[in-house]
């Protein structure tokens, strides 16, 4: 057994529906997963809706329970423990808030449960407020603050009771933009800072990848891949998990069966195959051309299918580059494609 | 293309104040002949409030004020414990495998304020009369108790509605269990339907009618049997005043309770994830 | 907790729990009295205004006497009466639809919105009112000295005081009176979730302001004059206060008869058949609306 692993789920399942006579109508919103979760990590549970990974976060946190399987956390099984006596916190979706109580009240809910005295509530709410930097507002009611004041709130509620593990569900996606990627970027240094476990549950790869270190692609209900955030990204093990990541360049391998992958920005246009032999290429004819700013991205059809490539526009564009309908080479570095269908591992 | 066309929309605007003028016009003259300086006729003689002297004066009514009061006081306070329990009962259906009964129970509930009045009252005057009870004021708040439920009931159960489960998840998740979630987050947040429920029962019962004239016995009379009694004989001014009495103070109650109920902020509709 | 099958049961006993007051409560003190009264519409009266004891049981069911009480209902005048429940009922369905989709309708789509919640509540308060002081109020201004006559004789457009009271004429109004709050919000409810888009794209597809009145807004709102048909029939048929306060000795309605039955007439017997005969009708109807909603993917809230 890992002995750094602080969540562990052995093959915990979940099923809903009622099982009838003919197996039924039930439904496995999570199938047969297994996966550590390491001390002091910030790891996310990425993919699209429905593939179960905030089922799971619920499972890890109490608030349902797996139909099969078990889920230890710090070495304890807590499968059929009740959230009310597991060590670890949840940041909900929407947040939460009691509305009846005021933002120190919210704060302060859980602290009688960890036998802290009525006295000690004022300094650790004020610290709490301290760290998500909501210091002063204690007085305020949920309905009186805005969305991201809201959710350092919930952030603060939970923290102050100081979890082992922290479980976040979607906590960023009623967020604008622009609040999106600062609120990553603390939330980062909070962990760091804290040195507490997160789990983190969202379906916006690009912000997986931001701050986790290690994050599972869930899909369906099962889990297609697990790792450090750029093995993922780079090393995608199965389709999905290439599709989900962006890379939708699918190459048939030279051996005949099987595919391989390249990155959009591992692709690159040229007039001609480059002589290098590490290089390959593949003819086709230019379909779109879409200036986005940082890059300029090509659509290119080839007689197997369609690539997408990205190139930085370091120099400037006007009328550089090919145009719509020219034909071209679309070449990339071998050594950059991946193979897919493999064994998953880690 | 907006609904509102000069004409139509006048047309409907005056109608509505027709209707609306119809529904208070009687109420209103009911209130303004309670002042009138006339015993017989509706001609208006001018102001006085003899006529609600008379009514602190007059030894007769004070038991029916007071039974009225006792009644509905008992019968709410006992509804609107049963009322809330089975509110409370009927939301977590939805959390166990099966629902068994939820209809039957839904049903159960629904029948006070279904079956008419008159129905109820000979049933339980029947009833009392098979088990050999005799009519009393006890008789009233037990027949009081079975609508006054059913009225808590649909109150707190349409908020329980729109309460947000997250919240007692995230109750449960910092550590509270389930009688510390319920004391602490979901009863506050639920007990303005509660009064408000307590509140309607309470009016309910205060104006109820039918079902207490058949299951009164002597010297159990309420305000509205007091009140129907004295217009039967004929229209004098002191059932205008003491009608208005009523009126008044119910429709207080009454404004309060819509008070309690209006939304809040703090639960959302369809908030169960 | 951790023995799966304890863990199964706490729930549904938790819920069994909550709901048993209200069972004990109500199943003692109102469906037990309702099957009571069942039993004894199949009996008859005794001279004393008691029952009459059934000697043989046997010889009493094979002759159909336990119907007797059901057969008499539907006969000479107490058919007349049963009818004119009957139809008053209706009718007074009818004109509140009539009278109330107007102004719900103003309060939905034409009233400014700090207006609409005045005039929800404006509309609902009287329906928590006392129905007795209501229907009084209507004693002061249709009797032979009340407010309607005196104002008509006094502007010389009559010369005499019409009969205004203790006929059909009062207990419809009466009817119409009290029921009204009750039509107007199920349908402001169904025509306050109306897709205002949908009577635009009407417009644009060439339907004038009828067609789309007719075409588009009625069916859609159909499910609010559904539950407010239903809210106003029901306690229609029930109606003892209005017929007793305002209608003549010629106004009687089913609800009167049971009255009667009870008190005076001395035939619990015949006045509990008259009772189910009256609950049967409500609850076909109930029912009958509990099928359309479920098809209809239910209306919260009755």
């Amino acid at each position: 057994m890992d002995e750094t692993a602080i969540v562990r789920i052995d093959n915990v399942s979940k099923h809903f529906g009622e099982p009838g006579a003919a197996g039924g109508n039930t439904f496995a919103a999570v199938d047969r997963v297994s996966l550590d979760v390491r001390r002091g990590e910030f790891f996310s549970l990425l993919g699209p809706s429905g593939c179960g990974k905030t089922t799971l976060l619920r499972m890890i946190a109490g608030l349902e329970m797996p139909t099969a399987g078990a889920i230890r956390i710090n070495g304890a099984e807590v499968t059929h423990v009740p959230p009310y006596r597991r060590p670890v916190n949840m940041v909900f979706q929407q947040y939460a808030l009691f509305p009846h109580l005021t933002v120190a009240q919210n704060v302060a809910f859980g602290l009688r449960y960890k036998g802290v005295a009525t006295a000690d509530y004022a300094t650790k709410v004020d610290a709490a407020l301290e760290l998500v930097r909501l210091s002063g507002l204690g007085r305020r009611r949920p309905d009186q603050l805005s969305g991201g004041q809201r959710q350092r709130v919930a952030l603060a509620r939970a923290l102050v009771l100081e979890p082992q593990v922290l479980l976040l569900d979607e906590p960023l996606g009623a967020l604008d933009q622009k609040l999106r990627k600062e609120m990553q970027v603390e939330l980062r240094g909070m962990q760091r800072k804290l040195d507490i476990t997160f789990i983190f549950v969202t379906h916006d790869q690009e912000e997986a990848l931001t701050m986790s270190d290690r994050l599972a692609v869930m899909n369906r209900g099962k889990v297609e891949q697990i790792g450090p955030a750029p093995d993922v990204f780079e090393r995608p093990r199965t389709e999905f998990v290439a599709r989900f990541m962006g890379a939708a360049n699918f190459f048939d391998s030279q051996g005949g069966d099987g595919k391989f992958v390249v990155r959009p920005e591992k692709l690159h246009l040229r007039t001609a195959p480059p002589a290098d032999p590490g290089w390959r290429c593949v003819e086709g004819r230019v379909e779109d051309r879409v200036y986005q700013g940082i890059n300029t991205m090509w659509v290119v059809a080839g007689q197997r299918g369609r690539y997408t490539l990205y190139e930085q526009n370091v120099r400037p564009v006007r009328g550089g580059g090919p145009d719509v309908g020219d034909r071209v080479f679309v070449c990339w570095d071998q050594s950059h494609a991946v193979t897919i269908g493999g064994t998953e591992g880690e | 293309m907006s609904a509102r066309s000069a004409w139509g929309g006048r047309l409907l605007a005056a109608h509505a104040w027709a209707v609306y003028l119809f529904l208070y016009a009687p109420i209103a003259i009911l209130i303004v002949f309670s002042f009138n300086n006339e015993k017989q006729t509706a001609v208006w003689k001018g102001f006085t409030t003899q006529w609600y002297s008379a009514l602190l004066d007059d030894r007769f009514i004070r038991t029916p004020v007071a039974n009225s009061l006792i009644v509905a006081g008992a019968s709410t306070a006992v509804a609107t414990i049963v009322g809330t329990l089975a509110a409370l009962g009927l939301a977590r259906y939805k959390l166990i495998p099966r629902p068994l009964g939820q209809g039957a129970t839904r049903g159960l509930l629904m029948l006070p304020l279904v079956i008419p009045e008159i129905v109820v009252g000979a049933a339980l005057l029947t009833f009392f009369g098979v088990i050999d009870w005799e009519l009393s004021l006890w008789t009233v708040i037990i027949a009081h108790v079975g609508f006054s439920t059913s009225y808590v009931a649909v109150v707190v159960g349409a908020r329980l509605a729109g309460f947000d489960r997250t919240l007692e998840e995230a109750a449960a998740d910092l550590g509270a269990g389930p009688l510390a979630t319920f004391v602490r987050v979901k009863l506050p947040l639920i007990l303005p339907g509660i009064v408000a429920g307590a509140l309607l029962a309470f009016t309910v019962s205060i104006d109820d009618y039918v079902i207490t004239s058949f299951v009164a016995g002597t010297g159990a009379t309420t305000l509205p049997l007091y009140i129907y009694s004295k217009l039967k004989t004929g229209v004098t001014p002191e059932v205008n005043a003491v009608s208005t009495a009523l009126l008044l103070f119910t429709v207080v109650l009454i404004l309060i309770a819509q008070w309690l109920l209006r939304p809040r902020s703090g639960a959302t509709p369809g908030g169960e994830k | 907790m951790n023995n799966p099958t304890a863990r199964r049961w706490a729930e549904p006993l938790r819920v069994f729990g909550l709901v048993l007051p209200a069972w004990a409560a109500l199943g003692v003190f109102f469906v037990a009295p309702l099957a009571i009264m069942l039993v004894i519409s199949f009996a008859q009266r005794d001279a004393y205004g008691g029952i009459r004891p059934i000697e043989d049981l046997r010889a009493y069911l094979r002759s159909w006497q336990w119907l007797a009480n059901y057969r008499q209902s539907f006969e000479g005048m107490y058919l007349t009466i049963l009818w004119r429940s009957v139809w008053m009922a209706v009718a007074t369905t009818a004109i509140c639809i009539l009278i109330s989709y107007p102004v719900a309708y103003y309060i939905a789509l034409l009233a400014r919105p700090r207006w609409k919640n005045l005039l929800l509540v404006l509309a609902v308060v009287p329906f928590w009112t006392s129905f007795l002081i209501r229907t009084y109020a209507w004693m002061l201004i249709l009797r032979t000295q009340g407010l309607a006559n005196t104002v008509l004789l006094s502007s010389g457009l009559i010369h005499q005081p019409l009969d205004l009271l203790y006929n059909d004429f009062a207990v419809m109004i009466g009817l119409v009176y009290g029921e009204l709050p009750f039509m107007i919000l199920p349908l402001y409810a169904s025509l306050e979730k109306l897709d205002r888009t949908l009577l635009e794209a009407a417009a644009d597809l060439g339907a004038a302001r009828a067609a789309t009145f007719w075409r588009v807004t009625v069916p859609l709102t159909m499910p609010g004059i559904v539950a407010g048909v239903v809210l106003v029939f029901i306690p229609s048929i029930g109606q003892f206060i209005v017929s007793d306060l305002l209608g003549g000795a010629k106004t009687v309605l089913v609800g009167n008869l049971i009255n009667d039955q009870f008190s005076w007439a001395r035939n619990r017997p015949f006045g509990s058949a008259l009772a189910f005969e009256v609950t049967a009708v409500v609850l076909a109807t109930v029912a009958w609306y509990a099928i359309y909603a479920r098809k209809r993917g239910g209306m919260e809230g009755l």
